[in-house]
């Protein structure tokens, strides 16, 4: 008989060697997976989940960017601009002061379901969007409710009056989209993401209009869950919730160029660091947004950091309701003179970042070289709050945290630099952070509890009014005045027809905002993204909106 | 037995009631609010208006409270804000997620702390027990986010012999029954899926395991240290019994039973505390939900899992108790 030690051991090693078997047997089984080779697949890194596939029940990048493989719209930006270009209309024509807009459509698409794609599609998703019916699904419909502004019966809170009126499908290749009013928003908005045209049959098959609300939060139908049915490179396979992952593959009836790799897969990393080791270590092949600090280390490691064209602000904003010395523009001047905004875009901003003098980037028409300026001066500065009789003048200044943002990667350290510069000209600064999901969007732009705050905003599309008519188009707790030159300036400019007329109608608001400093421009930045050194053929554009198919592998 | 089960269940109705009013008078007390997080960027004042009402977030907090506990006694806990699945279908998922790196952990942990800790007792004062003590302090005092990290920048990023994080290689087309991605692969006959889900979680085991690890290895120590002091092992000795016997039953019994206590406090602590190894390690179990949930200030899903975590420990406090009911017989009797 054995000592017991030796039974024990020897019971130790059995189980060590059938372990080690089963392990090696699993190792040796077939890899199974697609059959794809590596270069066949491309995965980026997601820095969270979409809400849901429907693109017009979204509004934010994350959602957006499956989506943006999977639809097209009816026009869209040229790869790496902001400029439009034709997409599933290859002519656009307004007539009727702009209130009439004719499309001529793209023959010969199909969408993912087979199905074709007509004039009549195109009126079954404006009359879809129109006729939505239940507040929980108006809610959700966010930049429809921007640009067309109201339903045929709206509900809940939704209030305004429709701009659309009517589509009509003269023939299969010509739908005419009739407007209750004219935009300036338009043409450009035909591009956004949110007014994609999805399969009829397939939004009407998956009950695509039933979004309900469960609770404190909305459920979406299967249409947005399961079955987006769009023309776009990629069609939809399947999003594994529990490995958090969204695969699509090659749309072989595509209208264009066909997907260079077969699928694409967005591995969902909320983590920033996550990403970066998992770029490192190259189980993805990409990720957006890169943290500026991190730009050297990516590209030390042989990684490709696009640099996008900026096409968002960064201001700091002034509330002239609490403190009465606001009121006096001198004292608004004197903040902006104060403050040296070269030195703030060297130290504090990525790569590429520019200082700004008003409050649209370069490529947006509107911007111009005849704004009023109040560049670093800080012995102007001090003459201006003397004359205002601001010598001692105390400011709530309103910081974000637990944020980064393309225009603002890490906004403690700019409100430092801010918060010095006005101090050095004898302003006293009484700092406030909070948390940006956490009270700072309510106090700012709810409760207007702040002198001074810090914010951005990035373009949607490159019209003027989506930039200061979003900013100052009306009176807000944010800025605190009530300005009808302003108002008045910038209602004119997005009533204009003509992209002549409307180019001058900003510079002139352009000038006049200027003038009155409601807030101060700080500067524009341009994010990254960042991708392996061996994917070849992604295109960065100033509106974040990149499409993978033109994307190479090895 | 039974007796005393139920009433230690009967006990935990009250406590989750309260803990029930507790989660959702605090979530409602945070500064901001789901529709600030929802809208992101493009929030102004009258959208999240407009949304706080159409959720029902402007209703006083009371009315909101008892529709919140109608539903919840039928069930519902409502959809997440963030992804419109029903709270229950994510925790359906996330849970086995979090269960199967408990597991393992825990299996290190215990695999490796109890023997050690045992041994470090045995030849206190030796180079052994003072390597193990200096071992458990660093296990202790690392935090594990910076452990994890380093765990990937040296096994995934440098020599690349495992992944760095998730669950499974998303090239794989993997069948998942039970959400147990280990077991799936098994039970599939998909063998590569389950060696690939095995890959996955040996850093961040490694890593959730570190802290259990220390503590066990502990009080293993400590505890067989005391135990052989009593006056049953002086007696079990002058009896002429082997010391290996007396090792095994009188001393390494007996003093597991502290241990035992330690290990129950530390599998509730892996399921409802692996936030941070499971946010490093992109692991999506509960306590990257839980993550998500508190940055997105998603209420119901917050809701949820705050009552599920203490519900785990109501009932990890009564599995320890029974333990200690089949460890030490005495305990039956009191």
């Amino acid at each position: 008989m054995l000592p017991t030690r030796a039974v024990g051991l020897r019971r130790i090693a059995l189980i060590g060697l059938a372990g080690a078997l089963a392990v090696t047997t699993a190792a040796c089984a077939s890899e199974r997976g697609s059959g794809d080779s590596a270069s066949d697949t491309f995965i980026f890194g997601a820095a969270g989940e979409p809400k849901n596939f429907d693109p017009i029940f979204n509004d934010d990048g994350e959602s957006f960017r499956p989506a943006r493989q999977m639809f097209d719209t009816l026009v869209t930006y040229k790869p790496g601009t902001t400029e439009l270009e034709g997409a599933l209309a290859t002519e656009w024509t307004p007539s009727n002061g702009n209130t009439t807009w004719t499309f001529t459509l793209r023959p010969n698409v199909k969408f993912h379901d087979g199905t074709p794609f007509n004039a009549a599609a195109v009126c079954f998703n404006f009359e879809r969007w129109f006729n939505m019916k239940g507040a929980a699904a108006q809610s959700q419909m966010i930049y429809y409710g921007d640009v067309f502004e109201g339903f045929k019966n709206n509900e809940g809170d939704a209030s305004g009056d429709p701009v659309y009126k009517s589509c009509e499908a003269k023939d299969d290749l010509t739908a005419v989209l009739n407007l209750n009013k004219a935009k300036g928003a338009f043409p450009d908005a035909f591009g956004l993401t949110s007014l994609s045209i999805s399969s009829p049959e397939a939004l009407q098959k998956y009950d695509a209009d039933n979004v309900t609300q469960s609770g404190e939060a909305f459920s979406y139908p299967p249409y947005a869950t399961d079955h987006p049915t769009g023309t776009g490179p990629y069609k939809f396979e399947s999003f594994d919730k529990a490995n958090k992952t969204i695969t699509l593959v090659r749309n072989d009836e595509y209208w264009g160029e066909k997907a260079k790799t077969a699928k694409l897969i967005f591995k969902i990393i909320p983590d920033e660091n996550a990403r970066k080791q998992e770029l490192a270590a190259g189980t993805i092949d990409g990720y957006d947004f890169p943290s500026p600090a991190d730009y050297k280390s990516l590209k030390d490691q042989g990684n490709q950091v696009l640099i996008r064209p900026a096409f968002n602000i960064l201001y700091l904003g002034i509330n002239q309701k609490n403190n009465p010395l606001l009121r006096d523009v001198r004292v608004r001047k004197a903040i902006e003179f104060a403050i040296n905004k070269d030195q703030l875009v060297q130290n504090r901003l990525p790569e590429g970042a520019t200082a700004q003098d008003q409050f649209l980037p370069d490529n947006v028409p509107g911007h111009t070289p005849a704004v009023e300026k109040h560049a670093f001066d800080q012995a102007q500065a001090r003459q201006l709050l003397a004359e205002a009789g601001a010598t001692d003048l105390t400011l709530n200044f309103y910081v974000p945290t637990e944020v980064t943002r393309p225009y603002m990667p890490n906004p403690v350290d700019i409100a430092a630099a801010v918060t010095d510069d006005l101090k050095a000209v004898g302003i006293k600064v009484n700092v406030v952070q909070e948390s940006w999901n956490g009270g700072f969007k309510d106090s700012v732009q709810k409760a207007g509890k702040h002198d001074l705050h810090l914010l951005g905003w990035t373009g949607d599309y490159a019209d003027a009014g989506n930039f200061v008519g979003t900013f100052f188009g009306r009176q807000k707790a944010e800025f605190g005045f009530d300005n009808p030159e302003v108002f008045n300036a910038l209602s004119t400019a997005d009533a204009q027809t003509t992209p002549d007329a409307k180019k001058a109608a900003y510079e002139n608001a352009s000038v006049v905002i200027s003038q009155y400093v409601p807030a101060v421009p700080l500067s524009s930045s341009p994010p990254g993204i960042v991708v392996r050194s061996d994917v070849q053929g992604l295109i960065p554009t100033p509106l974040t909106d990149e499409r993978f198919y033109t994307v190479t592998k090895g | 037995m039974l007796r005393f089960v139920i009433r230690r269940l009967l006990q935990a109705v009250p406590t989750l009631l309260v803990l029930s009013i507790l989660v959702f008078a605090w979530l409602r007390l945070l500064p901001g609010g789901p529709a600030t997080a929802l809208l992101g960027d493009k929030a102004t004042p009258e959208k999240i208006a407009s949304l706080n009402a159409v959720l029902g977030l402007d209703q006083p907090i009371f009315v909101q409270y008892f529709k919140f506990l109608g539903r919840v006694v039928t069930g519902d806990f409502g959809a997440s804000l963030i992804t419109g699945d029903t709270v229950l279908a994510e925790i359906g998922r996330a849970f086995p997620a979090t269960v199967e790196l408990a597991i393992a952990a825990l299996v290190l942990a215990v695999g490796f702390g109890i023997p050690l800790g045992y041994l470090a007792a045995r030849y206190r004062g030796r180079f052994l027990d003072n390597a193990t003590v200096l071992t458990t302090l660093v296990g202790v005092a690392v935090p594990v986010f910076f452990f994890g990290v380093l765990l990937k920048y040296v096994f995934a990023q440098k020599l690349g012999v495992l992944p760095p994080s998730g669950r499974q290689d998303v090239t794989i087309d993997a069948t998942h029954i039970t959400g147990f991605f280990t077991l799936d692969g098994i039970l599939t006959g998909e063998l590569d899926a389950t060696w690939d889900a095995i890959k996955h979680l040996i850093l961040p085991a490694i890593a959730l395991a570190s802290i259990p690890f220390a503590v066990i290895v502990r009080i293993t120590r400590a505890s067989v240290l005391d135990v052989q002091q009593e006056d049953f092992v002086r007696t079990a000795e002058s009896k002429g019994l082997t010391t290996a016997t007396i090792r095994q039953r009188h001393v390494l019994r007996n003093a597991l039973l502290p241990v035992s206590t330690t290990i129950g406090l530390q599998t509730g602590l892996l399921l409802a505390g692996a936030v941070l190894t499971e946010k490093v390690f992109n692991w999506n179990g509960l306590g990257s939900l839980l993550a998500q949930g508190i940055e997105r200030r998603d209420y119901p899903r917050l809701q949820a899992l705050l009552l599920l975590a203490a519900l785990v420990y109501v009932i990890v406090n009564l599995l320890v108790d029974i333990s200690y009911a089949i460890i030490d017989p005495r305990v039956r009797v009191r």
